[in-house]
């Protein structure tokens, strides 16, 4: 789905798609030389921060689509924070913060300004955390859609409120520690919930484009980023983007941990038009969820009980009824 | 052009004839009639080039004003009492970050109880905000400080509140000279921002500002409304000359110069003051009024002049400061160091209460006499709160008051009669 050449993934083993083994003129953004490099060097991100990964790859994918002419809104949040320590700046892209909540309407301004001055070229992001999108800015986020605004909305989906230090957010998932869901009592860590799917959400808007991503295939999430740019009205665009921090994962493991969460089911990537699905990243390698869980310590207290190994069949249960809702597995293929 | 319209329709004109680019809108009573207004004026064609969004809340409409004022269109909106507190964060944000935004604040009271009429409470709520508050008299003075509003905005690089009075001001029909687009023109350059979001020149824009920096920031914010003092008249003079009439400006004095009592207040009840001045004068008594144009910023060397031989100084509050009693008269104070000026503070028409003539001079006299309490609440039914003061000390319970005095007035008052609880402003649109 990501590469428009037949490329053979046996011949580089990972999903990097080596892209030596690419015509240049489909090779990655970030390969290019020329690559904007809009979230530079110099951020104050931890080691392995996700959202730092991603929000590069999107960011120089988006100014690829549109000839450098972009205006971002940012929401408050980890990726506003590392990147702008006053009087420094990561940004190499016109950049605005406001406030927490309103990087979708920010980002409606921006567009009608654009609009109302004839600038048709300029072009609009807007983007935020988990919590500044599925949580406290999810009004001004629904209203953008509804009304359509020329706006690509991003999603850097870490599951949680990190910047205030690892708060539940209604993203964070079944029996996950937070500082606010605590692995004590009889139900240690966040409830056992189906969560709230924004990107499902978004879709019933009818808006032209919705998709999720994730670091694990920045291929795939180059490519979503571009088609986003080349449509006009409301676009979303929602991306997994593990914490180190949060997850008590290893730093060196963010990659791996993100492709767990696609190839377990957890984490459905796929895209989709007007409200029906067109696309979905089918799943390699079936792994179970306990491999996913295990690399992070929010996890822990899950493999220490009896109690916490049935949760941990509850969290198959989710990912099974994902791969079973998006055909994330071909049919007959073993389960 | 001379007509005979409502308040609204005529800020709707005047805004319109400002050329906002970008308009958002919320609805909210007593706003409704402007944003509705606008509406039309957008839709018809008349008002082009315009984006007029319809935002999903208060909070909202300030935040596609920011993003839109920061990309280098002008920007305006409006609300009133729940509105405007649904919108606090974002009204911070617009100063912080210094985008000349225009807003019209219809005033109202902010409930529970839950009440569509006017005071002053919702400007007052957001004073220390950031942006310059100006209050209108009449609705001519309505019309003209939004013209004002948006020059004076982009000058200074400071967001701008012009306050009407909901209902008193916004609904009431009366003759305004709608200026005609030339004058506007003439009077208010196109909007030309010294930066802006976007790709040709790339900035930065709201950067997180730590404890080195940030009493600095906040320090130019005062500095910049301190600037406006001198501005403001300027403006208003400037407007005297275009347009042929003087309106806004920091204080406006009526009939002090030798007085001895000073009544000072906020936005329409002037013209009721006014004319108790007038009477009182008529009979005798040494007395004249200020109406305050600008509430931020305040005043302070103004008033102070025009206050500066009066012996006493009553104002005319439509909010209270819970706890406390006045917020003009604490902000007035300021204008009286060292002096020995008696300083009335009364508490009149909240949520709506008809600040009559008869009640005015009855308070007045009573301070002139020395009879009034520093702080008195004007048409207070004092009955009826000191039966519940007294039920209240007899069985301790919670939650709120309002149905208890409700019950109290019995079946006589309002049309809510019928209604026990709560729906005591039915058949009113909130
Ligand atoms: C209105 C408001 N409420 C709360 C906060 C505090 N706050 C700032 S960032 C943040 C967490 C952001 O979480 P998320 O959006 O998921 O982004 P992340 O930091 O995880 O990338 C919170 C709670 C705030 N700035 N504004
Ligand atoms: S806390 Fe998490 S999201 Fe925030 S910078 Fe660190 S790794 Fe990135
Ligand atoms: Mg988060």
């Amino acid at each position: 789905m990501t590469s428009p050449l037949p490329i053979k993934f046996y011949q580089t083993g990972t999903f990097t798609v080596g892209n030596r083994l690419l015509d240049v003129s489909v090779r990655s953004v970030q390969s290019d030389s020329q690559r904007n490099n809009s979230l530079n060097s110099g951020h104050r991100a931890c080691q392995g921060c996700g959202e730092a990964l991603g929000a590069r790859y999107a960011l120089d994918a988006a100014m690829r689509a549109v000839n450098g002419r972009l205006v971002v809104a940012n929401a408050t949040g980890c990726l506003e924070v590392f990147s702008t320590p006053y009087p420094e700046s990561s940004w190499r892209v016109a950049w605005l913060h406001s406030l927490f909540a309103n990087a979708a309407a920010v980002g409606t301004g921006m567009a009608a300004a654009m609009k109302v001055k004839g600038r048709t070229d300029v072009r609009v992001i807007a983007q935020g955390g988990d919590g500044g999108t599925v949580d406290i800015g999810f009004a001004c986020l629904s209203g953008m859609f509804e009304r359509n605004d020329d706006v690509l909305y991003i999603c850097y989906d870490n599951e949680a409120y990190m910047n205030t230090g690892v708060q539940r957010s209604s993203a964070t998932p079944a029996g996950a520690r937070t500082a606010t869901t605590p692995a004590v009592g009889e139900a240690p860590g966040n409830v056992m919930n189906q969560g709230k799917n924004v990107p499902l959400i978004a879709m019933a808007h009818f808006i032209p484009y919705v998709a999720t991503a994730s670091v694990a295939d920045l291929r795939d999430l180059e490519t979503k980023v571009d088609k986003a740019m080349r449509v006009h009205g409301a676009r979303y665009l929602h991306v997994h983007v593990p914490c180190p921090l949060g997850w008590g994962c290893d730093t060196g493991d963010t990659i791996k941990v993100a492709r767990l969460a696609a190839e377990s089911g957890l984490y459905p990537i796929f895209e989709a038009e007007y409200g029906e699905i067109t696309g979905r990243r089918m799943i390699r390698k079936r792994v179970p969820v306990d491999e996913y869980l295990k690399l992070q310590s929010r996890f822990s207290h899950l493999f220490k009980t009896t109690e916490g190994r049935a949760r941990v069949a509850q969290i198959q249960a989710i990912a099974d009824r994902n791969i079973a809702r998006f055909g994330l597995v071909p049919e007959g293929a073993p389960a | 052009m001379l007509k005979q319209c409502e308040g609204s329709q005529a800020v709707a004109e005047a805004v319109a004839l400002c050329r906002p680019e970008v308009i958002c809108a919320y609805p909210i009573t007593p706003q409704t009639h402007i944003v509705e207004g606008l509406a039309s004026l957008v839709k018809s064609g008349a008002l082009s080039p315009c984006e007029y969004i319809n935002v999903e809340s208060e909070f909202a409409a300030m935040s596609v004003a920011i993003g839109a004022s920061a990309a280098g269109a002008r920007a305006y909106t409006a609300t009133a009492s729940q509105g405007i507190l649904y919108m606090a964060e974002a009204v911070y944000n617009a100063s912080g970050l210094g985008l000349p935004i225009v807003m019209t604040v219809g005033n109202r009271s902010i409930g529970a109880p839950i009440n569509i009429w006017n005071d002053h409470t919702d400007s007052m709520a957001l004073r220390d905000a950031g942006w310059i508050q100006l209050f209108a008299e009449s609705n001519q003075e309505a019309v003209d400080l939004h013209i004002q509003a948006f020059k004076l905005a982009e000058e200074l690089s400071m967001p701008v509140m012009v306050c009407m009075d909901g209902f008193i001001l916004t609904h009431a029909y009366e003759r305004v000279d709608v200026p005609t687009q030339e004058q506007v023109d003439a009077f208010l350059p196109r909007y030309v921002p010294r930066q802006s979001v976007d790709p040709d020149d790339p900035v930065t824009i709201g950067a997180m500002v730590g404890p080195e920096a940030f009493m600095e920031v906040r320090y130019l914010a005062h500095a910049k409304q301190m600037e406006a003092l001198e501005l403001i008249p300027q403006m208003a003079e400037e407007f005297r000359r275009v347009f042929g009439r003087s309106s806004g400006g920091l204080v406006r004095p009526y009939r002090c110069e030798d007085a001895e009592t000073i009544v000072c207040a906020l936005g329409s009840v002037n013209g009721t003051i006014q004319d108790v001045v007038d009477e009182m004068r008529e009979a005798g008594v040494k007395i004249g009024s200020v109406s305050l144009c600008s509430f931020r910023p305040f005043p302070s060397a103004a008033l102070g002049k025009v206050l500066g031989h009066a012996s006493r100084v009553i104002t005319i509050e439509k909010s209270l400061s819970v706890g406390i009693g006045g917020n003009v008269s604490h902000n007035l104070r300021m204008s009286l160091p060292g002096r020995d000026t008696k300083v009335y503070t009364v508490i009149a028409g909240l949520g709506g209460r008809a600040v009559t003539k008869a009640s005015l001079r009855r308070t007045f006299e009573a301070a002139i006499r020395g009879t009034l309490d520093p702080l008195s609440f004007m048409d207070l039914n004092v009955k009826a709160v000191e039966r519940q003061l007294e039920r209240e000390k007899a069985a301790r319970r919670t939650g709120p008051a309002a149905e208890a005095i409700l019950r109290d007035l019995g079946p006589t008052v309002g049309a809510s009669a019928s209604t026990t609880t709560h729906g005591p402003a039915a058949g009113a649109a909130h």
